[in-house]
Protein backbone atom coordinates (compact mmCIF):
# COMPACT_ATOMS: atom_id res chain seq x y z
CA UNK A 1 0.00 0.00 0.00
CA UNK A 2 1.20 3.64 -0.54
CA UNK A 3 1.11 5.97 1.88
CA UNK A 4 -1.49 7.99 0.68
CA UNK A 5 -3.46 4.56 0.27
CA UNK A 6 -2.54 4.16 3.74
CA UNK A 7 -3.74 7.13 4.71
CA UNK A 8 -7.70 6.35 2.78
CA UNK A 9 -7.75 3.49 4.26
CA UNK A 10 -6.68 4.49 8.24
CA UNK A 11 -7.66 7.71 8.91
CA UNK A 12 -10.91 8.00 9.80
CA UNK A 13 -10.00 4.37 11.42
CA UNK A 14 -10.46 5.37 15.45
CA UNK A 15 -13.94 6.47 14.54
CA UNK A 16 -15.58 3.01 12.42
CA UNK A 17 -15.07 4.40 8.84
CA UNK A 18 -12.43 2.73 6.29
CA UNK A 19 -10.65 -0.47 7.35
CA UNK A 20 -11.76 -2.76 9.51
CA UNK A 21 -8.60 -4.53 10.32
CA UNK A 22 -5.58 -3.08 12.05
CA UNK A 23 -2.27 -3.64 10.08
CA UNK A 24 -0.81 -6.90 11.57
CA UNK A 25 2.34 -6.92 10.68
CA UNK A 26 5.49 -4.93 8.68
CA UNK A 27 4.30 -1.69 9.86
CA UNK A 28 5.63 1.28 8.16
CA UNK A 29 6.38 4.76 9.12
CA UNK A 30 3.12 6.04 7.53
CA UNK A 31 0.88 3.56 9.11
CA UNK A 32 2.26 4.68 12.40
CA UNK A 33 1.40 7.95 11.84
CA UNK A 34 -2.16 7.63 10.14
CA UNK A 35 -3.47 5.72 13.11
CA UNK A 36 -1.94 7.80 15.51
CA UNK A 37 -3.29 10.68 14.00
CA UNK A 38 -6.57 8.77 13.78
CA UNK A 39 -6.87 8.68 17.01
CA UNK A 40 -5.95 11.91 18.02
CA UNK A 41 -9.88 13.05 17.04
CA UNK A 42 -10.41 11.38 20.12
CA UNK A 43 -8.39 13.14 22.03
CA UNK A 44 -9.44 16.27 20.12
CA UNK A 45 -13.21 15.45 20.82
CA UNK A 46 -12.59 14.43 24.64
CA UNK A 47 -10.99 17.43 25.34
CA UNK A 48 -12.47 19.88 23.77
CA UNK A 49 -15.85 19.33 24.65
CA UNK A 50 -14.71 18.58 28.52
CA UNK A 51 -13.17 22.38 28.24
CA UNK A 52 -15.87 23.83 27.02
CA UNK A 53 -18.67 22.30 29.25
CA UNK A 54 -16.58 22.23 32.08
CA UNK A 55 -16.14 25.77 32.02
CA UNK A 56 -19.64 26.77 32.67
CA UNK A 57 -20.15 24.68 35.60
CA UNK A 58 -16.61 25.55 37.16
CA UNK A 59 -17.80 29.21 37.08
CA UNK A 60 -21.27 28.17 38.87
CA UNK A 61 -18.51 26.08 41.38
CA UNK A 62 -16.49 28.82 42.34
CA UNK A 63 -19.00 31.37 43.15
CA UNK A 64 -21.03 28.52 45.10
CA UNK A 65 -17.96 28.04 47.13
CA UNK A 66 -17.46 31.81 47.37
CA UNK A 67 -20.75 31.69 49.12
CA UNK A 68 -21.05 32.90 52.36
CA UNK A 69 -24.02 30.39 52.54
CA UNK A 70 -22.73 27.12 53.83
CA UNK A 71 -25.74 25.46 51.57
CA UNK A 72 -24.04 26.76 48.44
CA UNK A 73 -20.30 26.27 49.44
CA UNK A 74 -20.16 22.94 51.23
CA UNK A 75 -21.58 21.04 48.10
CA UNK A 76 -18.75 22.67 46.36
CA UNK A 77 -15.96 22.21 48.92
CA UNK A 78 -16.58 18.77 49.09
CA UNK A 79 -17.56 17.93 44.60
CA UNK A 80 -13.91 19.99 44.58
CA UNK A 81 -11.92 17.95 47.39
CA UNK A 82 -13.37 14.63 45.74
CA UNK A 83 -12.55 15.33 41.72
CA UNK A 84 -8.83 16.79 43.01
CA UNK A 85 -8.13 14.19 45.60
CA UNK A 86 -8.67 11.55 43.95
CA UNK A 87 -6.71 9.85 41.18
CA UNK A 88 -8.45 10.68 37.71
CA UNK A 89 -7.42 6.63 37.04
CA UNK A 90 -9.61 5.49 39.81
CA UNK A 91 -12.60 7.99 38.86
CA UNK A 92 -12.36 6.06 35.46
CA UNK A 93 -13.07 3.36 36.79
CA UNK A 94 -14.87 4.19 38.80
CA UNK A 95 -17.33 5.61 36.78
CA UNK A 96 -17.44 2.60 34.24
CA UNK A 97 -18.83 0.36 36.93
CA UNK A 98 -20.82 2.45 38.08
CA UNK A 99 -22.66 3.17 35.27
CA UNK A 100 -21.98 -0.64 34.13
CA UNK A 101 -24.51 -1.08 37.26
CA UNK A 102 -27.45 1.80 36.09
CA UNK A 103 -27.07 0.02 32.62
CA UNK A 104 -29.80 -2.28 33.29
CA UNK A 105 -32.08 0.14 34.48
CA UNK A 106 -33.53 2.34 31.73
CA UNK A 107 -32.54 2.43 28.27
CA UNK A 108 -31.28 6.12 28.56
CA UNK A 109 -28.59 5.18 31.10
CA UNK A 110 -27.28 2.61 28.45
CA UNK A 111 -25.58 5.04 26.29
CA UNK A 112 -23.12 6.22 29.84
CA UNK A 113 -21.27 2.76 29.44
CA UNK A 114 -19.96 3.67 26.42
CA UNK A 115 -17.05 5.55 26.66
CA UNK A 116 -18.14 8.73 24.10
CA UNK A 117 -20.18 9.46 27.01
CA UNK A 118 -19.56 7.99 29.85
CA UNK A 119 -15.94 9.35 30.12
CA UNK A 120 -16.81 12.47 28.50
CA UNK A 121 -19.00 12.96 31.84
CA UNK A 122 -16.01 12.39 34.20
CA UNK A 123 -13.64 14.41 32.14
CA UNK A 124 -16.27 17.14 32.64
CA UNK A 125 -16.55 16.65 36.26
CA UNK A 126 -12.69 16.62 36.70
CA UNK A 127 -11.95 19.65 34.75
CA UNK A 128 -15.06 21.59 36.27
CA UNK A 129 -13.26 20.74 39.76
CA UNK A 130 -9.78 21.47 38.75
CA UNK A 131 -10.96 24.53 37.02
CA UNK A 132 -13.50 25.46 39.53
CA UNK A 133 -10.42 25.80 42.03
CA UNK A 134 -8.30 28.19 39.61
CA UNK A 135 -11.37 30.68 39.51
CA UNK A 136 -12.01 30.57 43.10
CA UNK A 137 -8.27 31.96 43.85
CA UNK A 138 -8.65 34.59 41.15
CA UNK A 139 -12.02 35.43 42.79
CA UNK A 140 -10.37 36.06 45.84
CA UNK A 141 -7.54 37.75 44.23
CA UNK A 142 -9.62 40.27 42.70
CA UNK A 143 -8.22 43.76 43.68
CA UNK A 144 -10.24 44.89 46.56
CA UNK A 145 -10.40 48.54 45.11
CA UNK A 146 -12.11 47.36 42.15
CA UNK A 147 -15.18 46.21 44.21
CA UNK A 148 -14.91 49.54 46.17
CA UNK A 149 -14.88 51.40 42.75
CA UNK A 150 -18.28 49.26 41.76
CA UNK A 151 -19.91 49.71 45.38
CA UNK A 152 -19.34 53.69 44.87
CA UNK A 153 -20.57 53.67 41.22
CA UNK A 154 -24.06 51.92 42.92
CA UNK A 155 -23.44 48.47 40.99
CA UNK A 156 -24.58 45.59 43.18
CA UNK A 157 -25.47 41.83 43.07
CA UNK A 158 -25.80 40.44 39.87
CA UNK A 159 -24.77 43.72 37.87
CA UNK A 160 -21.52 43.92 39.86
CA UNK A 161 -20.73 40.35 39.17
CA UNK A 162 -21.24 40.42 35.56
CA UNK A 163 -19.48 43.83 34.93
CA UNK A 164 -16.83 43.83 37.24
CA UNK A 165 -16.22 40.73 39.17
CA UNK A 166 -16.69 38.17 36.38
CA UNK A 167 -14.03 39.83 33.84
CA UNK A 168 -11.12 40.39 36.52
CA UNK A 169 -11.84 36.71 37.23
CA UNK A 170 -11.14 35.29 34.35
CA UNK A 171 -8.17 38.04 33.63
CA UNK A 172 -6.58 36.69 36.58
CA UNK A 173 -7.38 33.52 36.20
CA UNK A 174 -6.71 32.87 32.41
CA UNK A 175 -2.96 31.76 32.43
CA UNK A 176 -3.54 29.19 34.77
CA UNK A 177 -6.95 28.54 32.88
CA UNK A 178 -4.56 27.56 30.04
CA UNK A 179 -2.41 25.28 31.85
CA UNK A 180 -5.44 23.88 33.16
CA UNK A 181 -6.79 23.07 29.19
CA UNK A 182 -3.55 21.72 28.38
CA UNK A 183 -3.51 18.94 31.14
CA UNK A 184 -6.96 17.57 30.59
CA UNK A 185 -5.89 17.54 26.82
CA UNK A 186 -3.06 15.07 28.37
CA UNK A 187 -5.45 13.22 30.59
CA UNK A 188 -7.97 12.49 27.81
CA UNK A 189 -4.79 9.81 27.06
CA UNK A 190 -6.58 7.85 30.07
CA UNK A 191 -9.89 7.01 28.74
CA UNK A 192 -9.26 3.87 27.07
CA UNK A 193 -6.32 2.97 28.56
CA UNK A 194 -7.62 2.49 31.85
CA UNK A 195 -11.47 2.80 32.48
CA UNK A 196 -13.27 2.20 29.88
CA UNK A 197 -12.63 -0.83 26.65
CA UNK A 198 -11.84 0.48 23.28
CA UNK A 199 -14.81 -1.04 21.43
CA UNK A 200 -13.90 -2.67 18.25
CA UNK A 201 -9.86 -1.38 18.36
CA UNK A 202 -11.29 1.81 18.18
CA UNK A 203 -9.27 4.05 20.87
CA UNK A 204 -7.55 7.41 21.06
CA UNK A 205 -3.86 7.81 20.26
CA UNK A 206 -1.79 6.23 22.85
CA UNK A 207 -4.24 2.88 22.40
CA UNK A 208 -2.83 3.10 18.96
CA UNK A 209 0.79 3.96 20.06
CA UNK A 210 0.81 1.36 22.37
CA UNK A 211 -0.56 -1.24 20.07
CA UNK A 212 2.44 -0.63 17.58
CA UNK A 213 4.57 -0.81 21.11
CA UNK A 214 3.53 -3.97 21.72
CA UNK A 215 3.51 -5.27 18.48
CA UNK A 216 7.23 -4.52 17.57
CA UNK A 217 8.71 -4.13 21.08
CA UNK A 218 9.66 -1.04 19.92
CA UNK A 219 9.01 2.02 21.67
CA UNK A 220 11.32 4.44 19.74
CA UNK A 221 9.00 5.02 16.84
CA UNK A 222 5.32 4.85 17.64
CA UNK A 223 5.32 6.97 21.34
CA UNK A 224 7.94 10.27 19.83
CA UNK A 225 5.23 9.67 17.48
CA UNK A 226 2.55 10.48 19.89
CA UNK A 227 4.81 13.01 21.54
CA UNK A 228 5.02 14.67 18.73
CA UNK A 229 1.19 15.02 18.19
CA UNK A 230 0.89 16.01 21.54
CA UNK A 231 3.35 18.85 21.52
CA UNK A 232 1.30 19.86 18.32
CA UNK A 233 -1.71 20.52 19.89
CA UNK A 234 -0.30 22.12 22.87
CA UNK A 235 1.20 24.49 20.47
CA UNK A 236 -2.30 24.91 19.59
CA UNK A 237 -3.89 25.49 22.90
CA UNK A 238 -1.37 28.21 24.01
CA UNK A 239 -2.04 29.96 20.29
CA UNK A 240 -5.88 29.61 20.76
CA UNK A 241 -6.17 30.64 24.69
CA UNK A 242 -3.13 33.47 24.18
CA UNK A 243 -5.68 35.12 21.65
CA UNK A 244 -8.40 35.05 24.68
CA UNK A 245 -5.59 36.10 27.11
CA UNK A 246 -4.96 39.13 24.60
CA UNK A 247 -8.84 40.61 24.65
CA UNK A 248 -8.99 39.98 28.22
CA UNK A 249 -6.24 42.60 28.69
CA UNK A 250 -6.44 44.77 25.96
CA UNK A 251 -7.49 47.39 28.19
CA UNK A 252 -4.74 46.92 31.18
CA UNK A 253 -1.64 48.94 30.48
CA UNK A 254 1.19 46.64 28.36
CA UNK A 255 3.30 46.27 31.68
CA UNK A 256 0.79 45.55 33.89
CA UNK A 257 -0.93 42.91 31.53
CA UNK A 258 -0.99 39.49 33.19
CA UNK A 259 1.35 37.11 31.47
CA UNK A 260 0.83 33.79 30.09
CA UNK A 261 3.26 31.67 31.42
CA UNK A 262 3.29 27.59 30.02
CA UNK A 263 3.54 26.31 33.88
CA UNK A 264 2.29 22.60 33.06
CA UNK A 265 2.99 20.41 36.46
CA UNK A 266 -0.29 18.55 37.11
CA UNK A 267 -1.06 15.43 36.76
CA UNK A 268 -4.31 14.03 37.63
CA UNK B 1 -7.08 -17.08 59.27
CA UNK B 2 -9.55 -17.53 62.08
CA UNK B 3 -10.45 -20.40 63.71
CA UNK B 4 -13.95 -20.44 62.42
CA UNK B 5 -13.21 -20.03 58.89
CA UNK B 6 -12.35 -23.75 58.26
CA UNK B 7 -16.01 -24.34 57.13
CA UNK B 8 -16.53 -21.15 54.80
CA UNK B 9 -20.61 -22.76 54.33
CA UNK B 10 -21.24 -22.78 57.99
CA UNK B 11 -20.76 -19.07 58.22
CA UNK B 12 -23.45 -15.97 58.13
CA UNK B 13 -23.19 -12.30 57.95
CA UNK B 14 -20.64 -10.16 59.46
CA UNK B 15 -18.53 -13.78 60.39
CA UNK B 16 -18.84 -14.36 56.99
CA UNK B 17 -17.99 -11.17 55.81
CA UNK B 18 -14.64 -11.25 58.56
CA UNK B 19 -13.46 -14.22 57.45
CA UNK B 20 -13.64 -13.50 53.39
CA UNK B 21 -12.07 -10.29 54.65
CA UNK B 22 -8.93 -12.27 55.62
CA UNK B 23 -8.16 -14.81 52.33
CA UNK B 24 -4.38 -15.30 51.67
CA UNK B 25 -5.53 -12.87 48.42
CA UNK B 26 -6.56 -10.41 50.76
CA UNK B 27 -3.74 -9.95 52.23
CA UNK B 28 -2.13 -9.68 49.07
CA UNK B 29 -4.51 -6.74 48.55
CA UNK B 30 -3.23 -4.97 51.86
CA UNK B 31 0.02 -5.07 51.55
CA UNK B 32 -0.55 -3.96 47.99
CA UNK B 33 -1.53 -0.55 50.37
CA UNK B 34 2.67 -0.94 51.49
CA UNK B 35 4.00 -1.67 47.84
CA UNK B 36 2.05 1.78 46.94
CA UNK B 37 3.46 3.76 49.95
CA UNK B 38 6.94 2.38 49.60
CA UNK B 39 7.01 3.47 46.24
CA UNK B 40 6.46 7.16 47.28
CA UNK B 41 8.63 6.52 49.90
CA UNK B 42 11.65 5.49 47.50
CA UNK B 43 10.60 7.70 44.46
CA UNK B 44 10.20 10.87 46.63
CA UNK B 45 13.46 11.30 47.67
CA UNK B 46 15.11 9.96 44.15
CA UNK B 47 12.66 12.42 42.13
CA UNK B 48 14.16 15.10 44.23
CA UNK B 49 17.44 13.82 43.23
CA UNK B 50 16.80 13.58 39.75
CA UNK B 51 15.14 17.29 39.57
CA UNK B 52 18.45 18.66 41.70
CA UNK B 53 20.26 17.55 38.84
CA UNK B 54 18.59 18.46 36.41
CA UNK B 55 18.01 21.88 37.57
CA UNK B 56 21.88 22.16 38.40
CA UNK B 57 22.22 21.23 34.94
CA UNK B 58 19.82 23.52 33.31
CA UNK B 59 21.51 26.75 35.48
CA UNK B 60 25.31 25.53 34.27
CA UNK B 61 27.40 27.98 32.03
CA UNK B 62 28.52 25.23 30.04
CA UNK B 63 25.90 25.25 27.12
CA UNK B 64 25.62 21.58 26.06
CA UNK B 65 24.76 20.88 29.44
CA UNK B 66 22.17 23.29 30.26
CA UNK B 67 20.40 22.54 26.51
CA UNK B 68 20.33 18.70 28.28
CA UNK B 69 18.61 19.72 31.49
CA UNK B 70 15.88 22.49 29.69
CA UNK B 71 15.27 20.00 27.47
CA UNK B 72 15.11 16.99 30.14
CA UNK B 73 12.51 19.43 31.71
CA UNK B 74 10.59 20.86 28.22
CA UNK B 75 10.20 17.26 26.68
CA UNK B 76 8.82 15.26 29.68
CA UNK B 77 6.73 18.15 31.30
CA UNK B 78 4.94 18.63 26.97
CA UNK B 79 3.90 15.10 26.75
CA UNK B 80 1.05 13.29 28.65
CA UNK B 81 2.86 11.22 31.43
CA UNK B 82 1.45 7.93 30.92
CA UNK B 83 3.14 7.78 27.61
CA UNK B 84 6.03 8.29 28.95
CA UNK B 85 5.38 5.54 31.97
CA UNK B 86 4.55 3.46 29.61
CA UNK B 87 7.63 4.31 27.11
CA UNK B 88 10.05 4.54 30.09
CA UNK B 89 9.48 0.63 31.25
CA UNK B 90 9.92 -0.69 28.01
CA UNK B 91 12.92 1.73 26.62
CA UNK B 92 14.57 1.12 30.59
CA UNK B 93 14.21 -2.75 30.15
CA UNK B 94 15.28 -2.97 26.39
CA UNK B 95 18.45 -0.91 27.13
CA UNK B 96 19.27 -2.76 30.55
CA UNK B 97 19.39 -5.76 28.11
CA UNK B 98 20.97 -4.59 25.42
CA UNK B 99 24.21 -3.23 27.50
CA UNK B 100 24.55 -6.60 29.16
CA UNK B 101 24.50 -8.29 25.82
CA UNK B 102 27.20 -5.97 24.75
CA UNK B 103 29.11 -7.02 27.51
CA UNK B 104 28.30 -10.92 28.13
CA UNK B 105 28.13 -12.20 24.41
CA UNK B 106 30.29 -10.26 22.61
CA UNK B 107 30.91 -13.07 19.63
CA UNK B 108 26.94 -13.19 18.97
CA UNK B 109 26.46 -12.20 15.53
CA UNK B 110 23.09 -12.26 14.88
CA UNK B 111 20.99 -8.73 14.77
CA UNK B 112 19.34 -7.81 17.93
CA UNK B 113 15.97 -6.47 16.53
CA UNK B 114 15.18 -9.21 13.84
CA UNK B 115 12.29 -7.32 12.28
CA UNK B 116 9.20 -7.07 15.04
CA UNK B 117 11.84 -9.39 17.58
CA UNK B 118 14.18 -8.15 20.31
CA UNK B 119 16.71 -11.12 20.84
CA UNK B 120 19.81 -11.03 23.06
CA UNK B 121 21.48 -14.03 24.36
CA UNK B 122 20.05 -16.19 27.08
CA UNK B 123 22.79 -14.81 29.81
CA UNK B 124 21.62 -11.35 29.11
CA UNK B 125 18.44 -11.18 30.24
CA UNK B 126 16.80 -9.62 32.81
CA UNK B 127 16.46 -10.90 35.02
CA UNK B 128 17.50 -14.33 34.22
CA UNK B 129 14.88 -16.65 33.43
CA UNK B 130 15.56 -19.32 36.14
CA UNK B 131 15.63 -16.46 39.00
CA UNK B 132 12.60 -17.41 41.46
CA UNK B 133 9.65 -14.92 41.38
CA UNK B 134 10.48 -12.87 43.53
CA UNK B 135 13.23 -11.63 41.65
CA UNK B 136 11.42 -10.66 38.65
CA UNK B 137 8.36 -8.99 41.16
CA UNK B 138 11.71 -6.32 42.69
CA UNK B 139 13.10 -6.07 39.08
CA UNK B 140 9.68 -4.67 38.06
CA UNK B 141 9.37 -2.14 40.83
CA UNK B 142 12.76 -1.06 40.44
CA UNK B 143 12.19 0.08 36.83
CA UNK B 144 8.80 1.22 38.19
CA UNK B 145 10.83 3.36 40.53
CA UNK B 146 13.38 4.84 38.02
CA UNK B 147 10.01 5.45 35.87
CA UNK B 148 8.49 7.65 38.14
CA UNK B 149 11.72 9.51 39.28
CA UNK B 150 12.87 10.60 35.85
CA UNK B 151 8.91 11.90 35.15
CA UNK B 152 8.83 13.36 38.33
CA UNK B 153 12.59 13.95 38.83
CA UNK B 154 11.75 16.62 35.33
CA UNK B 155 9.02 18.62 37.39
CA UNK B 156 10.50 18.76 40.27
CA UNK B 157 13.97 19.98 38.08
CA UNK B 158 11.14 22.81 36.99
CA UNK B 159 10.39 23.79 40.41
CA UNK B 160 13.75 23.57 41.96
CA UNK B 161 15.30 25.81 38.84
CA UNK B 162 12.17 28.18 39.70
CA UNK B 163 13.42 28.20 43.44
CA UNK B 164 16.88 28.27 42.78
CA UNK B 165 16.27 31.73 40.92
CA UNK B 166 13.91 33.16 43.03
CA UNK B 167 16.03 33.57 46.07
CA UNK B 168 16.99 37.39 46.21
CA UNK B 169 20.21 38.28 43.81
CA UNK B 170 21.41 40.20 46.97
CA UNK B 171 22.31 37.44 48.68
CA UNK B 172 24.00 35.84 46.30
CA UNK B 173 26.39 38.95 45.38
CA UNK B 174 27.31 39.35 49.18
CA UNK B 175 28.66 36.07 49.20
CA UNK B 176 30.42 37.09 46.03
CA UNK B 177 31.95 39.96 47.67
CA UNK B 178 32.76 38.32 50.56
CA UNK B 179 35.19 36.21 48.27
CA UNK B 180 33.19 32.88 48.06
CA UNK B 181 33.53 31.14 44.20
CA UNK B 182 30.66 30.49 42.24
CA UNK B 183 30.19 26.82 44.35
CA UNK B 184 30.68 27.74 47.50
CA UNK B 185 27.61 30.73 47.47
CA UNK B 186 25.38 28.04 45.59
CA UNK B 187 26.06 25.42 47.96
CA UNK B 188 26.39 27.66 50.99
CA UNK B 189 23.56 30.79 49.87
CA UNK B 190 21.03 29.62 47.21
CA UNK B 191 20.65 26.28 48.25
CA UNK B 192 19.88 26.57 52.17
CA UNK B 193 17.74 29.68 50.98
CA UNK B 194 15.83 28.13 48.07
CA UNK B 195 13.57 25.69 49.95
CA UNK B 196 10.94 27.68 51.23
CA UNK B 197 10.29 29.29 47.94
CA UNK B 198 10.72 25.20 46.53
CA UNK B 199 7.60 24.09 49.12
CA UNK B 200 5.00 25.41 47.57
CA UNK B 201 5.75 23.46 43.97
CA UNK B 202 7.20 20.74 45.76
CA UNK B 203 3.95 19.94 47.80
CA UNK B 204 1.83 20.57 44.70
CA UNK B 205 4.09 17.27 42.72
CA UNK B 206 3.92 15.26 46.35
CA UNK B 207 0.29 15.71 46.18
CA UNK B 208 0.15 14.72 42.08
CA UNK B 209 2.58 11.55 42.69
CA UNK B 210 0.04 10.09 45.15
CA UNK B 211 -2.26 10.58 42.39
CA UNK B 212 0.10 9.14 39.59
CA UNK B 213 0.57 5.14 41.91
CA UNK B 214 -2.49 3.90 40.22
CA UNK B 215 -0.44 4.19 37.15
CA UNK B 216 1.81 1.50 39.01
CA UNK B 217 -0.84 -1.18 37.44
CA UNK B 218 0.32 -0.62 34.08
CA UNK B 219 3.70 -1.17 34.82
CA UNK B 220 3.17 -4.55 35.85
CA UNK B 221 3.13 -3.95 39.38
CA UNK B 222 0.66 -5.74 41.37
CA UNK B 223 -0.68 -2.85 43.02
CA UNK B 224 -4.26 -2.01 44.80
CA UNK B 225 -5.64 -1.60 41.63
CA UNK B 226 -4.50 -5.12 40.08
CA UNK B 227 -6.24 -6.81 43.46
CA UNK B 228 -9.56 -4.54 43.32
CA UNK B 229 -9.92 -5.91 39.96
CA UNK B 230 -8.69 -9.13 40.73
CA UNK B 231 -10.61 -9.50 43.49
CA UNK B 232 -14.32 -7.57 43.18
CA UNK B 233 -15.10 -9.74 40.07
CA UNK B 234 -17.44 -11.96 40.18
CA UNK B 235 -16.68 -15.32 41.88
CA UNK B 236 -18.58 -18.60 41.85
CA UNK B 237 -18.83 -21.39 43.79
CA UNK B 238 -16.44 -23.43 42.15
CA UNK B 239 -13.67 -21.77 42.26
CA UNK B 240 -13.88 -20.31 45.45
CA UNK B 241 -15.11 -20.67 49.17
CA UNK B 242 -16.38 -17.55 48.99
CA UNK B 243 -18.63 -17.10 46.20
CA UNK B 244 -19.94 -13.71 45.59
CA UNK B 245 -21.51 -11.34 42.99
CA UNK B 246 -19.70 -8.48 40.78
CA UNK B 247 -18.14 -6.27 43.62
CA UNK B 248 -15.16 -4.45 41.72
CA UNK B 249 -17.70 -1.64 42.59
CA UNK B 250 -17.01 -1.50 46.40
CA UNK B 251 -13.36 -1.87 46.05
CA UNK B 252 -12.99 1.02 43.71
CA UNK B 253 -15.12 2.95 46.63
CA UNK B 254 -12.05 1.77 49.42
CA UNK B 255 -9.89 3.48 46.76
CA UNK B 256 -11.53 5.98 46.27
CA UNK B 257 -11.86 6.75 50.23
CA UNK B 258 -7.89 5.46 50.85
CA UNK B 259 -6.59 8.29 47.83
CA UNK B 260 -9.11 10.79 49.36
CA UNK B 261 -7.76 10.19 52.99
CA UNK B 262 -4.26 10.41 51.58
CA UNK B 263 -4.31 13.52 50.11
CA UNK B 264 -6.45 15.54 53.39
CA UNK B 265 -3.47 14.05 55.79
CA UNK B 266 -0.96 15.22 53.35
CA UNK B 267 -2.61 18.51 52.90
CA UNK B 268 -2.05 18.48 56.51
CA UNK B 269 1.42 17.57 56.71
CA UNK B 270 2.57 20.22 54.44
CA UNK B 271 0.45 23.14 55.87
CA UNK B 272 2.66 22.02 58.92
CA UNK B 273 5.70 22.53 57.04
CA UNK B 274 5.33 25.82 55.56
CA UNK B 275 4.44 27.04 58.43
CA UNK B 276 7.65 25.53 59.93
CA UNK B 277 9.73 26.79 56.88
CA UNK B 278 8.29 30.27 56.59
CA UNK B 279 9.67 31.07 59.57
CA UNK B 280 11.75 33.99 59.98
CA UNK B 281 11.88 33.91 55.89
CA UNK B 282 11.80 37.26 54.51
CA UNK B 283 8.50 36.10 52.93
CA UNK B 284 5.14 37.54 53.00
CA UNK B 285 4.63 34.21 55.00
CA UNK B 286 7.20 35.06 56.99
CA UNK B 287 5.95 38.35 57.89
CA UNK B 288 2.74 37.37 58.85
CA UNK B 289 3.65 35.13 61.22
CA UNK B 290 6.24 37.93 62.82
CA UNK B 291 3.22 40.44 62.89
CA UNK B 292 0.90 37.30 64.55
CA UNK B 293 3.57 37.06 67.41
Amino acid sequence: MSCLETIQAYAFRSLGYGERLLPRSDFTLCEHFTLIGSGMIWNIYFGTLAVISGFFFANLLAVAKNSSSAMWRKPAEWFIFVFRGSPLFIQFFFAYFLFLELKGFSPILDAFSSAWLGALVVLFFNTSAYSAEIFYGALRSIPKGDIEAADAYGLSGWHRFRRIMWPTMMRLAWPSYTNEAIFLFHATTLVFFSGFPAWRQQGDALYYANYFADKTFNPFVPYPILALYFIMLTLLIIGLFGLVNKRLNRHIPQERRTKMRLRPNLIR
Amino acid sequence: MFSYCSDPASLEGLQWLSCYLTTGKHMGFYVAFGTVLLLLAITAPLALLFGFGGAIAARAHFLPLSWFGKGYIAIVRGVPDIAFFLFFVIALDQGIEWVRHKIKCPDWDQPIRQGSDFLVCDIAKMPLGTSPQWIHEVYGFSLAVVTFAIVFGAFAANVLYGAMSAVPRAQVETAEAYGMTRRQAFWRITVPQMWTYALPGLSNLWMVLIKATPLLFLLGVEDIVYWARELGGSKTAKFTDYPHGDWRMWYFLALLVFYLAFTKVSEVVLARITTRLSHGQATLGGEAQRKAT
